[in-house]
């Protein structure tokens, strides 16, 4: 039984090597020279630190015509998930708390309908959205992406908190209804202070869905407008002649961080959010 | 007058539930028809309100690209159903064995995930090219007719995107399989270790085939994915060698903002609608099925 213990930990360590190297590689790379890159391949030491790197992608790289580092993009890509993520979860909250609490007529239909959204590709939508946002004098802007997002949110948000919600005793309700609470004292008083739970859960899924969405953010912004996701493909169309490994590494690294860092702070409700948003 | 005015107590509920759902309900539904509907007019670069029948439809299927596309689905959607799969449960297997330093592995698994598509192309698009990327690092090492080149071959790349692809959602595969198989009775994994079954059997024969419902859950969630994807192939291959590795979601785009033809465009939209619907109705059939059965056994 031994020689199997060993070979578990052996198998596992080595996929774990696999899994963790496309990260170790762009983590050495952003402290490398291009040069360096360019003779050695991309998979290998620092000869020297190259925090250089950071500065240029922050601030100095060209993307397109413009010559301003990835700081604005993460700034557009930051504007637009933060007020997204919020609304759309406490819309989500809201309409989770109506349908499966408050009850009304229908109240299943529509619960189911909103559902749908969840499955439906982005695809389907494009066209409708470039009517709206034109309409609404929104198009190639960080708000029409946050009106985008929200919309789109609300699927999921609404999901994840009926789901969650449907565990809530009814007596809870009715006493609270017989003591003559309404709609919204309800919601904040008994449902809210229950919430956070499945609130982390939805923020975290949230967040991590529209920072690191991309057909949206290259259809309906263009130029400086748009999210990093976008950026990050300009980029390397911008320096497909002459590949700035180095500088681009630190570039990636810079766009994936907040997600990563929502990822290991947030750690199981992360996961919770995935196996509830997968198998409802 | 007896209907009086309802007091603001009542009206703003109504307004809070009513106006985000019609919003949504416009959105999930309205959005849809309207798409389906562009696919039956002429439109080019902003909508017409004409009607062509199947036009647009035919016009599609008779493209190069999207039979290449469409060609391509199939056999991504096959492969990277296999390979991640297949990771995913492995990975839960090893991570079943109580092992020190479960949470560790468990992170690094699934932190994948948390990276977007495009990240995951772009750094597996220099992983993958052979002047930079491995095949370079190999060559290095002085194993000097290392190939590995799928990346600039016509026939190999789309496999580029499996890789990629799997290396992102096997974790996530991992997650479901992991709770299934936690979930299985211990007594019943006692009961056939003491009837002599070694570890392997005891999972082929036992454990697998009690959470067989989560391969039908992996299978699907996998294949929505699949059928979705668009920026992972755009970010690490955007179509190419040649059009080698186009899949529906990128000629959807290419008709609709690149050669401003709506119509078709929405078409082929539509048409990768109903792969997607292809999956999903059986599937929601099926476990309609299973909490009817479930309802009579209880």
């Amino acid at each position: 039984m031994r020689s199997t213990r060993i070979a578990v930990y052996g198998l596992v360590t080595l996929l774990a090597c696999i899994y963790l190297m496309p990260l170790l590689v762009v983590v050495l790379n952003s402290l490398r020279s291009t040069p360096d890159i360019f003779r050695n391949g991309m998979i290998g030491l620092p000869h020297g630190l190259e925090f250089s790197n950071f500065t240029e992608a922050w601030s100095g790289l060209c993307i397109a015509e413009h010559c301003t580092g990835i700081r604005g993009y993460m700034f557009n890509s930051m504007m637009m998930t933060l007020p997204a993520t919020v609304i759309s979860t406490f819309f989500g909250a809201l309409l989770g708390y109506a349908i499966s609490l408050w009850r009304f007529r229908g109240d299943m239909w529509v619960f189911g309908i909103i559902t749908l959204g969840v499955f439906l590709p982005e695809q389907m939508k494009l066209v409708p959205w470039v009517l709206v946002l034109r309409d609404l004098g929104l198009y190639n802007t960080v708000a029409g992406l946050v009106l985008i997002h929200v919309i789109q949110g609300l699927s999921f948000t609404t999901l994840f908190c009926r789901n969650y919600y449907v565990g809530i005793p009814q007596e809870l309700m009715k006493a609270a209804k017989i003591d003559g609470a309404g709609f919204f004292r309800i919601f904040w008083r008994i449902v809210l202070p229950l919430s956070p739970p499945i609130l982390i859960v939805t923020v975290i899924w949230q967040f991590t869905g529209i920072w690191n969405e991309y057909l949206y953010g290259v259809t309906f912004a263009s130029g400086d407008h748009q999210p990093v996701t976008a950026a990050l493909i300009a980029l390397a169309v911008t320096v497909s002649e002459a590949p700035k490994y180095g500088v681009q590494s630190a570039a990636v690294l810079i766009a994936a961080a907040p997600t990563l860092f929502v990822y290991l702070a947030g750690g199981k409700y992360f996961m919770r959010g995935l196996t509830a948003g997968a198998v409802k | 007058m007896k209907a009086a005015r309802r007091s603001p107590g009542e009206v703003l509920p109504l307004l809070a539930i009513w106006v985000p759902v019609l919003v949504s309900i416009l959105y999930v539904v309205g959005f849809t028809l309207y798409t389906v509907w562009i696919a039956f007019t002429p439109s080019t670069l902003l909508p017409e309100y004409g009607w062509v029948g199947l036009k647009n439809y035919v016009a599609i299927l008779h493209t190069r690209n999207w039979n290449i596309a469409a060609a391509n689905i199939v056999v991504y959607s096959v492969c990277f159903l296999a390979l991640t799969t297949f990771l995913g449960l492995l990975l839960a297997v090893l991570l079943d064995q109580k092992l020190r330093g479960e949470n560790v592995f468990r992170t690094i698994f699934l932190y994948p995930l948390a990276v977007s598509f495009v990240v995951t192309g772009v750094v597996w698009g220099w992983l993958l090219n052979p002047g930079i990327g491995i095949q370079k690092v190999v060559v290095g090492l002085g194993w000097t007719d290392f190939r590995f080149d799928w990346l600039v071959d016509r026939d190999r790349a789309l496999y580029c995107i499996v890789l990629a692809g799997a290396w992102q959602a096997s974790g996530f595969a991992m997650a479901l399989f992991l709770a299934g198989l936690r979930s299985v009775d211990a007594d019943l994994m006692k009961a056939a270790q003491i009837d002599g079954a070694g570890p392997l059997r005891t999972y082929r024969r036992v454990v697998l085939p009690t959470i067989w419902p989560i391969f039908i859950a992996v299978f699907v969630i996998l294949l929505q994915f699949a059928i979705k994807t668009f920026d992972l192939a755009v970010a690490l291959t955007g179509g190419g060698p040649g059009i080698s590795t186009v899949l529906p979601s990128m000629v959807v785009y290419d008709f609709m903002f690149q050669r401003g033809l709506l119509g078709r465009g929405s078409a082929a939209a539509v048409l990768q609608l109903l792969m997607l619907v292809a999956v999903l109705v059986p599937y929601g059939v099926f476990r309609r099925w299973q909490t009817l059965k479930a309802a009579r056994n209880a």
